[in-house]
């Protein structure tokens, strides 16, 4: 039986609800904008004594992770949010926190790097730590990010993996957008999660463990083999919890969201909110005949791989939309893009891929920017020929 | 609180034998006496740095308690998180309390530079952890950098000793008072000559309930350049000299631990050590005239905040 509230939040409040029940020992962060509300939110739960978190509102994001990772070698569950700035200031201990294999949850509301200094959405910010270490969830709305959050902890957690995980969601037009969603029942959350017992603690003082010792070349190699195996298993962990998910909340995930892809020739992939924007284009396209469908990934990291393969397998043209630019990559082209080819050679795939940039610090994307790519892409079946493998959305050029 | 060398003696090593610090080094001299003088159960957090790698090899450990690394610059912010997780599951009832003490070690870059935001961000924050400063003076791990503690003329480096500079031309910095300026319950300043009030001190740091901070003078014979078996005659001279004063700020009440019965001329500190070699040269001799001016103008208001 499924009991869940109907409520009106946007994603931020949206996250914090789902901390809140998720009810970590320790949370550390700071603000910035659009994830204030998080922390603000959050803080006030610890106010009202809500939860029985140690609330440790830090000087610095660095410090945020800093203090994450010490907390979490403490053995108990541990979260944070940032954005933008944020992330790129505690980038440091990002990775750190990976490598050492500590299971912390953090909320990413997407915004846009500085320079110039923009507080709007696009993926610049997680994107860049796409190489961290941590497992990558990115949600299309409120609900999503909600879901998401709460599924982290168990993804994060499991025994094979213990890998921290970012979820992320578009700051301003998820964050900041109402939309209505359903909150679970606290004691649902709660028995899904469980408690979490850490398999080594800095405060089991009677089994002294040395955490964060440094490595040469004769074990790194060997640690660095051990972490990316860890990777390598977190698919099959998040497809396992997303379908248990199901079971408690109706709403099971898997790897993508697919929409009218069976009988697709023509496909677009894009994250997180703007699958909301390309979902009435496609059902718009479908209407007049052309054989469209949009492919929404879930997880970034660890990358499917195969899994767009499948997808993928007798598509004939493929647009891919990515919200930040790879600088220097091949054409200037963004990181889903580059990735999402690179499977599809390895598989020896011929599909035809072109890759779109939009979104840049948070400018718009409209249905007829669907149109246009849906066009560009009959173009690219009829005639066989790319005309531009990376072009711009809603650009003044 | 008595400190008895037989008791001592007899108590478990915590910082075990068989690390590689470079031999002379006062660093692990320091950890033991504070490891070995607080009473309760420890957590060790500790900033990368010379003791950090000397120590923890993979996959070695010189430790017999928990301890952890995380970076350079964020020890006191790691140990804060340890520090607010215990609290966190005591008060949930998840774990027995334990008395455990949480305490981070930094070199002075790590602690004067580059983690100076971290520490003065977990001293506001009031978490109950003991900060040691390791003191030498440089950035010793990387191979002798100055850093914001290596004082007016000596040559690091970063600040080498040349025909035209003598070493690093900025005084050091005033950390210790800085620190005292967090209004924090316990604040000291102490050396490893002076085994029994470093000890002492350790375990009045331990007993604060809230913050605290002990700057430690940490001989590196590898960057000060002396021979491996005068760290402690050093160290001696450089608080009788008043180069390094003794003290403890408890409460907010400055006290003075050590003074010398007849305080010594600054210059014979400074020929004891390679790093002021220059210094004697004609065209420098004047910078240690400047140097024993500073020192006398610090030890009197240092006396005068002590007797206030
Ligand atoms: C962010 C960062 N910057 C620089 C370094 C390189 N580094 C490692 S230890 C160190 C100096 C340590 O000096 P100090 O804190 O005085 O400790 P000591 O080795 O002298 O005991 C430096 C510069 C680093 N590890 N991390
Ligand atoms: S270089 Fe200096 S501080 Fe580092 S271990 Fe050697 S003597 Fe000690
Ligand atoms: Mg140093």
């Amino acid at each position: 039986m499924v009991v869940s509230t109907k409520m009106a939040l946007d994603g931020a409040h949206a996250a914090a609800r789902a901390m809140q029940q998720i009810n970590p020992d320790v949370l550390a962060a700071y603000p910035i904008t659009p994830q204030t509300a998080i922390v603000q939110t959050f803080s006030q739960y610890v106010a009202d004594g809500e939860v029985d978190t140690e609330f440790i509102a830090v000087e610095s994001e660095h410090a945020a992770m800093s203090a994450c990772v010490g907390a979490a070698a403490a053995g108990g569950r541990v979260m944070t949010a940032t954005a933008a700035n944020g992330l790129a200031l505690m980038w440091e201990i990002v990775y750190i926190a990976a490598s050492m294999r500590l299971p912390i949850v953090m909320a990413v509301v997407n915004r846009a790097l500085s320079a110039p200094l923009n507080i709007h959405c696009d993926h610049s910010d997680s994107m860049g730590a796409r190489e961290a270490g941590w497992i990558q969830l990115y949600s299309e709305t409120a609900q999503e990010a909600y879901d998401n959050l709460i599924q982290a902890v168990r993804i994060a957690e499991h025994p094979d993996l213990l890998l921290p995980v970012m979820v992320m969601q578009d700051g301003f037009i998820t964050g900041h957008g109402l939309e209505r969603m359903e909150v679970l029942e606290d004691s649902a959350v709660r028995d899904f999660i469980g408690t979490y017992k850490a398999k080594y603690s800095l405060l089991d003082i009677d089994h002294p463990i040395t955490f964060g010792a440094w490595d040469m070349y004769d074990y790194y190699f060997e640690h660095k083999r051990q972490q990316t195996d860890a990777m390598s298993k977190a698919m099959k962990v998040i497809v396992d919890v997303g379908e248990e998910f199901g079971k408690i909340s109706g709403r099971s995930y898997g790897i993508f969201d697919a929409y009218a892809m069976d009988d697709a020739e023509l496909a677009i992939i894009v994250l997180s909110s703007t699958a909301g924007t390309a979902r009435t284009s496609v059902k718009e396209l479908r209407a007049e005949g052309v054989k469209i469908g949009l492919l929404k990934p879930r997880v970034f990291r660890p990358f499917p791989a195969q899994e767009f393969v499948d997808a993928l397998k007798g598509v004939k043209a493929v647009a891919v939309l990515d919200r930040s630019i790879s600088f220097g990559a091949m054409d200037g082209a963004g990181p889903l893009f580059l990735e999402v080819c690179a499977a599809l050679f390895a598989a020896g795939l011929k599909t035809k891929v072109v890759n779109y940039i939009y979104g840049l610090g948070g400018r718009d994307i409209f249905p007829q920017h669907f149109a246009q790519v849906a066009s560009d892409l009959q173009d690219i079946t009829a005639t066989g020929k790319v005309k531009s493998l990376v072009s711009y959305l809603g650009l003044r050029e | 609180m008595a400190i008895k060398l037989k008791e001592l003696a007899g108590k478990p090593e915590r910082l075990a034998p068989g690390h590689r610090f470079c031999s002379g080094c006062a660093e692990p001299i320091i950890i033991r006496q504070i490891l070995n003088a607080i009473e309760e159960p420890v957590v060790v957090g500790m900033a990368t740095g010379c003791a950090e790698v000397a120590t923890t090899m993979f996959p070695t450990t010189a430790y017999n308690v928990p301890w952890i690394h995380n970076a350079f610059e964020n020890a006191a912010t790691t140990i804060s998180g340890a520090e607010a997780m215990y609290r966190s599951l005591v008060r949930q009832g998840k774990i027995p309390e334990r008395d455990i003490r949480f305490i981070a070690f930094g070199g002075d870059g790590a602690t004067y530079d580059i983690g100076l935001q971290f520490l003065s961000g977990a001293l506001e924050r009031g978490h109950r952890f003991i900060y040691v400063c390791l003191n030498n003076e440089a950035y010793m791990n990387t191979g002798i950098q100055r850093s914001s503690a290596t004082p007016r003329g000596a040559a690091t480096t970063t600040a080498p000793a040349g025909s035209v500079i003598p070493g690093k031309v900025q005084w050091r910095k005033p950390l210790t008072d800085i620190i005292a300026a967090h209004r924090i319950p316990y604040v000291a300043q102490a050396a490893p000559s002076r085994w029994r009030d470093l000890m002492q001190k350790a375990r009045k740091a331990a007993a604060a309930d809230g913050p605290s901070f002990i700057n430690v003078y940490a001989s590196c014979n590898r960057g000060w350049r002396h021979p491996t078996d005068a760290t402690i005659d050093i160290t001696k001279l450089a608080v009788d000299t008043c180069y390094w004063p003794l003290f403890e700020v408890e409460n907010g009440v400055w006290k003075l631990s050590y003074k010398p019965r007849e305080k010594k001329p600054i210059e014979e500190w400074l020929k004891t050590q390679g790093r002021f070699r220059h210094l004697f040269q004609p065209q420098f001799r004047h910078i240690i005239g400047e140097i024993q001016a500073h020192i006398d103008e610090e030890w009197e208001n240092l006396l005068k905040k002590c007797e206030a």
